[in-house]
């Protein structure tokens, strides 16, 4: 994610039309086809729900990644499923590229426009169909916003477990499209664990389902295969939800290392110990002072990392859940640890860390998170590295991590208005995305591959292997309408990666052991 | 990788003569779940040489273990440091292989509170019916990186590919199990269920038969000494419990025995999986209630046609688990677009049509 600047990356357009060489996305070419769409898409929806022309496009042109920026052909704003299907199925029939869209709060660029595509919007499907105590469910539109299930859930003491920073505003379509994660994943799960059924449409306007508010369905169970595929499988109109009691208590320890080992020693051995934490979260020294300065939460400056160890329950639960987590810190070095005592200090001692990103943003004109999981076990040692990549690209990074599941939050701080700044973030990205893989990691953790990830897509992933998911991509969708472009990378794309990698001796790892 | 390598290459053989002959292929680990699905068909492909526990880091909550490992060596590995399949799967006997617990997607008591199999699936490795290894996923908990085909493979009966290896996450033990019996009838006790699962309690599994249900309660000391105060009933002695819960896990509790002769009289086991609030269900036969409601078996001798039509009612479909004659189809019929993308699927994993065909459905 990029907080601003008109950064560019390599992402070739030409990619986004790798599927339909014979469409020519030239000036006049592109208007002719825009009239035909418009023309075709007159026929579903109320003019007021369709637009193209000049300036009104633009406010689509990009999703939270605004380093990357493409005015689609046609915006569609339906406000009925009937006209959802019917838009699907006319574009299907002109063999017009359809891509979703919720809040465009996603960080990977998954809802870019296609040039010569379709941005459905699904802003108008906002409504709560329902909520169940009973059964513990809700079943929402796509665009409801992930907040606004748990606050009307609230009144049942019920609540939708992940939260995703941009919880405010982000859609829960958008969060099945992404499986979306947040700082409970390790004891609630992401998305996928806490969704039981979506219904949609297919790229051809049919009405689809997968999942159940059943423990399960008959046949393959293709909603892990839906939820996290960046709105390239299906459309995505209602989803179930499952619903949680609210805890009634959550208490907070956080406590201070004089070292990153340490730190790192210490997320282990409360593992090791069978405490599953509701939040375990570390900052490194550098976003602990950046935090501080900008919240005032109380942070220990001398620390070389502090821990947030969350522990949610019943009281009883909380106070035995403590105790332990105490003496597991304390055993392993914790050189300070405070408890907080109400609510009150409790979300004080999160503000800093839920303020780490506008934080950042106050140390340098712009910052580029990066988002991909390692072994726990690696969390100390990826840490150095990051500290030489820090000398060998002359960029500062400030760390923070969602320590209990590995995932990490590097925010390396650059200039955009300076070129070779741009250029070294962007080497510094790859390599910290290339070092995840060859410790055992992915390169994504919770924000998705979009476009922005494609290159590391062709580290992660062989051939096969993504000629294999693309293969699954053709299952749901043979004409390859839905997104296309997005997640799996093209061998051609991989090839010239590939060769850029050998030229520039950037990539380390072409050929991982992977057995 | 050493004998795991060598074995795999010659898994890889059998997999491109069978394609090029089109000759159907029986993926086969411990055998235990050959009751399970529609009957098998195919030589045999044995997968137990892949065996062994290739990486367990217990402060990852990771195990990464090949197919073929025994899934009781597996869960006695974990027990010594403290952990274990959250899921708690079915073993039906010693024999049973990882694999084959990940291929059947089959879980046991503590789904209701923990979550399926396939929550607990981070990766796989595989071979498709082009004899390519391909791993999805990986040893993390946190990774959106492509299609979560790992996840695919929990429940697919072989019909995708060969499951070679699997990094499954683990979770602790808990520090405290205790099970109660208490009296009550089924509208009261699914009734209860749903009450409780609302509020919290530590439920942990339950069993409702003939009047009585039990219930154990899993978590924090004082959570559950709290919890067991305020449910009624008696307690169960702790080995006793644990005995009864692996019976219940592993269907030999008296309610799952079938005989032959019951089996030729038609007698059929069912399992029906519903939304868990939804309301009693009521068949001819005899029926067993677990996950809070969600799994509810029977036994009965009713046509098929009436078992799954109440079950869709309910919101759920209707397994055909054992039964002498399995014509019915061992599981519900899919609608058309469904099956249309189950075809393309299994056409993209498997083109030939080798592996496991028709266990899954007649057309795949």
């Amino acid at each position: 994610m990029l907080a601003r600047g008109p950064l560019i990356f390599p992402y070739d357009r030409a990619m986004n039309e790798a599927s339909r060489p014979a469409l020519s996305n030239a000036p006049a070419a592109r208007a002719a086809r825009q009239a035909l769409v418009v023309s075709a898409l007159a026929k579903i929806l109320p003019a007021s729900c369709i637009l193209y022309r000049g300036e009104e496009t633009v406010p689509y042109e990009c999703d939270a990644l605004t380093a990357y920026r493409q005015l689609p052909l046609v915006v569609v704003i339906p406000e009925s499923e009937a006209q959802v299907a019917a838009v699907l199925a006319a574009c299907h029939a002109l063999n017009v590229p359809v891509v979703a869209r919720g809040a465009g709060t996603g960080l990977s660029g998954g809802a870019l426009p296609h040039a010569m595509g379709v941005s459905l919007s699904l802003a108008k499907f906002h409504s709560i169909v329902n909520v169940d105590p009973v059964a513990r469910t809700a079943v929402v539109q796509c665009g409801v916003r992930n907040l606004a299930i748990s606050e009307a859930a609230a009144p049942y003491g019920l609540y939708y477990a992940p939260d995703p920073s941009s919880q405010i505003a982000c859609t829960i379509g958008g969060n099945v499209a992404e499986n979306s994660g947040g700082v409970h994943c390790l004891k609630y799960g992401l998305t996928l664990h806490n969704v039981l059924r979506v219904r949609g449409f297919t790229a051809q306007g049919e009405a689809v389902e997968f999942g159940s508010e059943a423990p399960d369905t008959a046949g393959l169970d293709l909603l892990p295969l839906v939820v996290g595929s960046e709105g390239m499988l299906a459309v995505i109109m209602e989803v179930t939800v499952k619903l949680l009691p609210r805890p009634v208590l959550a208490r907070c320890i956080m406590a201070s290392f004089g070292t990153v080992e340490s730190a790192g020693a210490a997320v282990a051995a409360v593992i090791a110990d069978g405490i599953i934490p509701a939040g375990l979260e570390l900052m490194d020294k550098r976003m602990t002072a950046a935090a501080e300065d900008y919240v005032h939460a109380g942070y220990d400056l001398d620390a070389a990392a502090i821990l947030l160890c969350e522990s949610d329950g019943t009281p009883e639960e909380v106070e035995e859940e403590i105790r332990r987590a105490i003496d597991v810190l304390n055993a392993n070095g914790a050189t300070r640890i405070a408890i907080s005592r109400d609510e009150q200090q409790r979300l004080q001692f999160w503000s800093g860390r839920k303020n780490a990103f506008p934080a950042s943003g106050r140390m340098s004109p712009d910052y580029m998170c990066m988002d991909s999981t390692i072994p726990r076990k690696r969390l100390a040692e990826m840490l150095r590295i990051i500290g030489e990549m820090e000398g060998k690209y002359a960029l500062r990074c400030v760390n923070v991590f969602h320590a209990g599941d590995g995932n990490l939050h590097p925010l390396i701080l650059f200039d955009a208005n300076d070129p070779d700044e741009m250029r070294r973030c962007e080497l510094f990205g790859a390599e910290i995305l290339e070092t995840s893989i060859a410790l055992g990691g992915t390169v994504t953790g919770e924000h998705g591959v979009g476009v922005e990830k494609l290159n590391s897509m062709c580290v992660q992933f062989s051939g096969a292997e993504r000629a294999q998911m693309m293969a699954v991509k053709s299952a749901f969708d043979p004409a390859g309408l839905l997104n296309p472009g997005k997640v799996i990378p093209s061998l051609q794309r991989c090839a010239e990666y590939g060769k850029m990698h050998v030229h520039r001796g950037v990539l380390k790892f072409p050929d991982l052991p992977r057995f | 990788m050493g004998a795991a390598g060598a074995a795999l290459e010659r898994l890889r053989d059998r997999i491109l003569a069978a394609r090029d002959s089109r000759a159907a292929l029986e993926i086969r680990g411990g055998g235990t779940k050959n009751f399970y699905g529609n009957v098998p068909r195919g030589e045999p492909l044995d997968v137990r040489e892949l065996a062994g526990i290739s990486s367990y880091e217990p402060t990852e909550l990771v195990v990464t273990v090949l197919a073929g490992t025994p899934l009781v060596e597996l869960e006695s590995v974990l027990a010594e440091r403290g952990q274990c399949l959250p899921f708690e799967p079915p073993h039906f006997g010693a024999v049973g292989t990882v694999g084959g617990m990940v291929a059947a997607g089959l879980a046991g008591p503590a789904r209701a509170s923990v979550g399926p199999l396939r929550d607990f699936v981070l990766g796989v490795t595989m071979l498709n019916g082009m004899g390519e290894r391909l791993t999805f996923g990986g040893q993390v908990m946190k990774n959106v990186a492509g299609y979560d085909v790992s996840r695919l493979m929990a429940g697919s009966m072989g019909i995708l590919g060969v499951i070679c290896e699997v990094s499954l996450k683990v979770m602790p033990i808990l520090p405290a199990y205790r099970t109660l019996c208490v009296e009550m009838d089924e509208a009261a006790a699914l009734k209860q269920l749903n009450r409780w699962a609302g509020e919290g309690f530590p439920m942990s599994a339950s069993a409702w038969h003939r009047g009585r249900l039990h219930l154990r309660l899993a978590g924090a000391r004082a959570a559950v000494g709290r919890a067991l105060t305020g449910a009624g009933g008696h307690e169960l002695e702790p080995q006793a419990a644990a005995a009864w819960w692996s019976d219940v896990r592993d269907q030999r509790q008296e309610f799952f025995s079938l005989s032959d002769a019951q089996l030729e009289r038609g007698e059929c086991s069912w399992r029906l999986a519903v939304p868990d609030s939804a309301p009693p269900i009521s068949l001819p036969g005899e029926q067993f209630i677990e996950w809070g409601g969600g799994q509810r078996w029977w036994r009965s001798a009713a046509p098929a046609s009436q078992i799954r039509s109440a079950a869709e009612r309910a919101g759920g479909h209707a397994t055909l688990v054992r039964a002498a004659d399995k014509r019915p189809g061992a599981f519900a019929a899919l609608k058309p677009g469904s099956m249309i993308i189950h075809k393309r699927l299994k056409q993209s994993f498997d083109p030939a049509g080798i592996f496991n065909p028709g266990r899954l459905y007649p057309e795949l």
